[in-house]
């Protein structure tokens, strides 16, 4: 996998566009679903992985051959989710100070630190609840919960793909999933 | 509730749920689970909870997506603008080189030039000898380094000049040119295309947009 990789990338690098078409191919589905379970939105979720991919076709000659391509992009891919994030929310605050909440479906009301009335929660099927818990968690631990146990990478890559210490990260998904455990105990 | 049980039970938990609890521990770990009832119904929780995380099904990109992806990109990737000048220009290099190589002086200004410098601008970050622009910071100006790195996590809108240096795996943009000068010759080069230049403005009078 990584040998064929390798060789479309070096396609790229010379200037063969098509050679990248493949590796969108290869990874489109996998990229898709980070930005997807980090953002919660199928929208924003295609808009991230598309820049993302762009991220990597423009970097692709500082990418490092002997490195795993999938770490690389999947880093670039995080970052951006949380950049948008992060960008978010003030956002969000100030929308909804201006035009209410007329208008907005359940799926955009939903910000981290807001909580839905037990009621709502209670009508959700599990898969949607599950994706709202998550969505609900700090960035930071939610990248970690997301690559652990959706893309279930060995904690070693998810160090790498974070750009974190192996520990920092054991600490984030212990925090992640002990969050997830008290906000899904009523499910 | 949970301050009740040993602090130790949660970390035996956590390495077990990370697939990393020696043998020993793990038969410690189940006889607390099996007496405490607090213990038990931490475990079971996070069991759940994990079983309910890894049950949500895989999205799939929709379709077209790839097609979408590749009309966005732009027509070429990123390179040194520096390489693609030398290689449609040899003649002009060599006799450059010529010049070059009879001037002592330039020879000199290249040793005493080694030490790590950068453009000063808001919200770069240096690790060791890297300058960095942090994921989520956009950096407006153009960027000389001499004799360390970039790294491009977050926006850069200006040129960058690398003078004996990497452009390192980056994950952002560069809204630029970027020049990398990596070897005493393109280092040289690259101040006798400066000096050039200013030839050219010293007798062309004002219209040099190659310039910035
Ligand atoms: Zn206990």
């Amino acid at each position: 996998m990584d040998a064929l990789v390798n060789k479309r990338i070096k396609r790229v690098m010379k200037g063969d566009q098509d050679a990248f078409a493949e590796i969108v191919e290869l990874y489109q589905h996998q990229l898709f679903q980070i930005c997807y379970r980090m953002l919660g939105n199928r929208h924003e979720a295609e808009d991230i992985a598309q820049e993302a991919f762009t991220r990597a076709y423009v970097n692709i000659h500082t990418f490092d051959q002997s490195r795993k391509f999938s770490t690389w992009l999947y880093r670039i891919a995080t970052n951006l989710c949380i950049d948008r994030i992060r960008k978010k929310k003030p956002d969000f605050h100030l929308d909804a100070e201006v035009r209410g909440t007329e208008g907005l479906n359940m799926y955009s009301k939903i910000a981290n630190d807001e909580e839905l009335p037990e009621e709502e929660l209670m009508r959700m099927e599990v898969q949607e609840r599950v994706q709202y818990e998550i969505s609900r968690l700090p960035d930071k631990y939610r990248a970690a919960i997301v690559l652990k146990y959706l893309e279930e990478l060995p904690l070693a890559e998810i160090s790498e793909i974070l750009d974190l210490p192996l520990g920092t990260v054991k600490t984030r998904i212990h925090r992640g999933r002990e969050a997830l455990r008290k906000q899904l105990s009523n499910l | 509730m949970m301050n009740a049980c040993p602090e130790k039970v949660i970390r035996m938990m956590d390495d077990y749920l990370d697939g990393e609890i020696s043998p020993s521990e793990e038969k410690e770990l189940k006889d607390y689970v099996q007496s405490c009832s607090d213990c038990r119904k931490i475990y079971q929780e996070l069991t759940k909870t994990i079983a309910f995380v890894q049950s949500a099904s895989h999205v799939q990109a929709p379709p077209g997506f790839v097609q979408k992806t590749m009309a966005s990109l732009p027509k070429e990737p990123q390179r040194a603008g520096i390489k693609r000048f030398m290689r449609h220009h040899p003649l002009f290099i060599a006799a450059a080189l010529f010049v070059l190589l009879m001037s002592a002086a330039m020879m000199s200004s290249f040793s005493d030039d080694q030490q790590f410098s950068f453009t000063k601008q808001p919200n770069l970050v240096v690790e060791g000898e890297t300058v960095v622009v942090p994921a989520g910071e956009t950096v407006v100006g153009n960027l000389t380094i001499r004799n360390g790195d970039l790294r491009v996590d977050g926006e850069l809108e200006g040129n960058v000049t690398i003078v004996n240096g990497q452009y390192m795996a980056s994950s952002g943009v560069i809204n630029g040119e970027v020049e990398e000068i990596d070897q005493a010759f393109e280092w040289l080069w690259y101040t006798i295309k400066g000096t050039f230049r200013d030839a050219v403005s010293f007798f062309g009078g004002n219209d040099q947009s190659i310039d910035k």
